[in-house]
């Protein structure tokens, strides 16, 4: 009854649907393992929670309410408040929405009759990473923020370790464990330093902290390294890509779709705890987007993995939202409302746009790996024919990811131009010029993006299958194409009404950042979303009717069937094909200062030259040429300390004994 | 004080020494199990009588005469070791190594800044004795068995130091630092099992195979 009672309100729905994924795989740990029923109660749950859960977030951020509640804990660490406020609301969006979709997906990817071993266990922490992010949005106090941190970072790893026997696997999720722990960390440094600044544990004692003083500098600092480390800004990337491809690919669409956000959430709600922050602030943080954004998209060229690929793209995402803060902040500072809200409008879209199409082309790289159990691009191809859903819900999400117009992604890129645009009309001083420069890097990066989902569409969907498992690809099935097409027609929804979901996400950008008459000028100087909606009808329209005038043009000339990439051969072979390096090689040259490609390629010589071969190879480049490298070194330095962990447990009890004997005989 | 609780914490300390002189599994079960009824003993002997101190006394004789020894007897049958081979340090280095500090252990306690109605007791030197024993057998022996003996010895040593205690312990305390050690045998008796299972031995070392 309390349960029928909390669901009147929508913040108690919100926790309602928190409660149901906290829950969703609970039962199907006490089933037989390959039982697949614990699988339909997980999907049943989670669907349930997140249709209550949307409910109350859509209702709290359409209505800009803001609730809190406190529950009685015995922690001394000031009283254990949860709040729901319309930015917490916005990233509660993507936290019921892709793990939903992802539990549903699962039941077709990753069935417990064929993954007896690991399949309840996926649910089970499925949910409770679904729990602990939709926790982490709505923790209003440090340690308990940091406690649902750490869940959802636990959860995390075991769910990313979900395949063990693999070292590859197993190695991703070390250096992930040891990544977030730095992280969390640095999360640690900051909330103690808020604490001695604000007087409080409480968020709501930190409204007001003086951005001026030396420790708010080191607050920021430590905000940005530990939320960047989560959100895989560039030099703190190191786990991301390899987390991402190891990690079953529901699951890289939930920490790509959503646990990168929170990262994202962190460091816009520590921002808003400064009412006044220096310029620098702002610029550094557009400066670490400008260099996540560029690196992420020229690194996703390079890479040869499918999945690989789309987790740089992840962080060239970030980097686009990471822009966008960084132009809110700017605005903040030189007081300029319209550059905030069209900032900060930018970055919430995009936050939710790229929980949509990224989780889509995650799930679709999936169904790519289910069916031709490969995620390398260079034995891929001619899946288009194969599985024709799949590759159109796929197509469909790189272009929104490319920012092309009609889809979601153009719109919140298009909110950062009017942003940096505005700047540059209206602005004065040395922030225009930076500006005027991001602007640029965000067209290189756009540009950038559409070459690479180019080459993966071309090399992995189009052409010839480059092995028989490819050419043997089978299409998903429904409970895998479902989600996938829910997805997709958010994407659409969001690209041809701009208008509606700006309206949405406007409370979120007005709860702790912006005053009411703000607004209003803000209002005024919005970009016209309406007639976006009008523009990308025309388009579809010009693009229906190219299509109708192609496809009669078509019917009329005699069709052959024919190999692509023939050039004039009778008999080519799937190997004559462009391959997935060579396509990416002109940009892979261009930017080979921070890809560090290796080749191996024999000099032809003579006229009658011996069978040769070529490969070439990508490497992590900081991980691979600066981490590993530096402590090989310090492990050899330190080997000699190696011999005091020999695993002898008698000998640990003897280091206790003789530590105590001492502390004994220390005693002052 | 009376020189009968004197005597039993004399028997305790002897009991020490057929511990890091036994190389029997039986004996030195016995001998645990031995130890544990005595310091059952003391309590009553110590204080004035009381309802709740035969309570305590009655647990900790249940505890450690009976469960504990039934469930380490348990465990030997399953896994089929009967002494413990090749410890570290053998048996004559440990006993005297015992002998040495159960002596030191008389000169620490003397020198001990202890509250005036402590001073003199045998229970200080006593319990530290006991915790060096125990200390000893953890880190001599391999035998999983014996180190879970070794482990109650240390334990037994605590519960010493805490007879000083007694009157101002809650007997909440007692009680759960009993379930305590119930658990942490039962737990290791499950462990004991998995290391033969996966060894076949309960050769402690072999764990060092698990370290990367």
């Amino acid at each position: 009854m309390v349960f029928l009672g909390m669901l009147a309100d929508p913040a108690g729905q919100v926790l309602a649907g928190t409660l149901l994924f906290a829950v969703a795989g609970v039962p199907g740990l006490f089933t037989r393992r390959s039982a697949s029923w614990g699988g339909h109660v997980a999907a049943l749950l989670s669907v349930l929670g997140a249709v209550t859960g949307l409910a109350g977030a859509v209702t709290i951020l359409h209505g800009g309410i803001n609730e809190t509640f406190v529950i009685a804990w015995t922690l001394p660490f000031d009283s254990c408040e949860i709040g729901i406020d319309p930015l917490s609301a916005l990233f509660l969006l993507p936290v019921f929405l892709i793990p939903a979709c992802s539990t549903f997906y699962a039941k077709g990817y990753w069935p417990a009759a064929a993954n007896p071993d690991s399949a309840p266990k996926l649910a089970f922490f499925l949910g409770l990473f679904t729990a602990a992010m939709a926790l982490v949005v709505m923790a209003r106090n440090s340690v308990l923020f940091l406690m649902a941190w750490e869940v959802m970072a636990l959860a995390a790893y075991f769910l990313l370790t979900a395949e063990n026997h693999k070292k590859e696997v197993r190695r991703a999720g070390m250096v992930y464990l040891v990544a977030t722990h730095i992280g969390t960390l640095a999360l640690f440094v900051m909330f103690i330093l808020l604490r001695s600044q604000a007087g409080s544990y409480l968020f709501s004692a930190m409204r007001a902290v003086d951005a001026s003083s030396p420790l708010s500098t080191v607050i920021f600092i430590a905000a940005l390294i530990g939320f960047g480390m989560k959100a895989g800004l560039m030099p703190l990337h190191i786990w991301l890509p390899a987390a991402h491809a190891n990690a079953p690919s529901h699951i890289s669409a939930i920490m790509s779709g959503v646990m990168l956000k929170m990262g994202i959430y962190g460091i816009i709600r520590v921002l808003s705890f400064f009412p006044h922050p220096p310029l620098w602030w702002g610029m550094v943080v557009l400066a670490s987007g400008v260099i996540a954004g560029l690196l992420g998209v020229i690194f996703a060229i390079g890479q040869q993995d499918l999945k690989r690929l789309l987790a740089y793209s992840s962080i060239e995402n970030i980097g686009i939202i990471t822009i966008g803060i960084g132009i809110a902040v700017i605005g903040k500072t030189t007081g300029s409302p319209a550059l905030l809200v069209l900032g900060m409008a930018g970055a919430l879209l995009h936050v939710l746009n790229h929980s949509l199409f990224k989780s889509l082309l995650f799930l679709g790289a999936g169904s790519v790996l289910h069916a031709a159990n490969t995620r390398k691009l260079e034995l891929l191809g001619g899946l288009a024919s194969r599985m024709p859903l799949t590759a159109m819900l796929s197509l469909l999400g790189m272009v929104a990811l490319c920012g092309l117009p009609p889809l979601n992604g153009f719109v919140s890129e298009y909110l950062l131009y009017a942003g940096f645009f505005s700047s540059i009309l209206t602005g004065s001083g040395s922030a225009v010029l930076y500006m005027a420069l991001s602007a640029v890097v965000l067209a290189l990066i756009g540009g950038l993006a559409i070459a690479c989902f180019v080459r993966v569409y071309g090399i992995a969907f189009g052409s010839l299958p480059r092995s028989a498992e490819a050419a043997n690809a089978h299409e998903a099935g429904w409970e895998m194409l479902a989600p996938m097409g829910l997805l997709a027609l958010l994407c659409i929804a969001i690209g041809l009404f701009p208008k509606i979901a700006v309206d949405l996400i406007m409370p979120a950008i007005s709860s702790g950042y912006l005053p009411q008459q703000g607004k209003d000028a803000a209002a005024i100087l919005f970009p016209p979303l309406g007639w976006l909606t009008v523009v990308s009808f025309i388009l579809l329209a010009f693009a229906a009717l190219l299509l109708s005038f192609f496809l009669r043009g078509l019917r009329r000339s005699p069709a052959a069937a024919s190999d692509t990439w023939g050039c004039g051969y009778l008999n080519p072979t799937p190997r004559i094909q462009y391959t997935a390096s060579s396509f990416a090689e002109i940009l892979v040259k261009l930017f080979g200062g921070a890809l560090r490609p290796r080749y191996r390629q024999p000099a032809v010589t003579g006229f009658f030259p011996k069978p040769a071969g070529f490969t070439s190879r990508y490497r992590e480049t900081l991980l691979d040429l600066v981490i590993f490298p530096f402590f090989s070194i310090v492990q050899e330095r330190f080997s000699q300390l190696r011999k005091l962990q020999h695993g002898k447990l008698p000998l640990y009890i003897l280091y206790i004994f003789i530590t105590l004997l001492l502390l004994l005989l220390w005693s002052p | 004080m009376n020189t009968f609780a004197d005597q039993l914490l004399v028997l305790v300390m002897l009991i020490n020494f057929i511990l890091l002189g036994s190389s029997r599994m039986t004996v030195s079960i016995r001998a645990v199990a031995l130890q544990g009824v005595v310091l059952g003993l003391l309590p009553v002997l110590i204080n004035n009588f009381s309802f709740h101190l035969l309570l305590i006394s009655g647990g900790i004789i249940l505890a450690k005469g009976v469960v504990i020894p039934w469930l380490l007897f348990g465990a030997m049958q399953r896994v089929q070791i009967k002494r413990e081979v090749e410890p570290f340090i053998g048996y004559v280095p440990t006993l005297l190594l015992g002998a040495v500090t159960t002596a030191l252990a008389f000169v620490f306690a003397a020198r001990l800044p202890l509250a005036p109605e402590h001073q003199g007791l045998l229970i200080i030197p006593s319990s530290i004795a006991t915790l060096i024993t125990g200390f000893l057998v953890l880190t001599t022996r391999r035998k999983a068995i014996s180190q879970v003996t070794g482990y109650l010895v240390l334990e037994n040593g605590i519960f010493i130091f805490g007879l000083l205690l007694t009157e101002a312990m809650p007997m909440m305390v007692e009680a759960g630092a009993l379930l305590d050690l119930i658990v942490g045998i039962f737990v290791m008796g499950i462990v004991i099992n998995h290391i033969s299972r996966e060894f076949s031995s309960i050769d402690t070392t072999r764990l060092s195979a698990l370290k990367e």
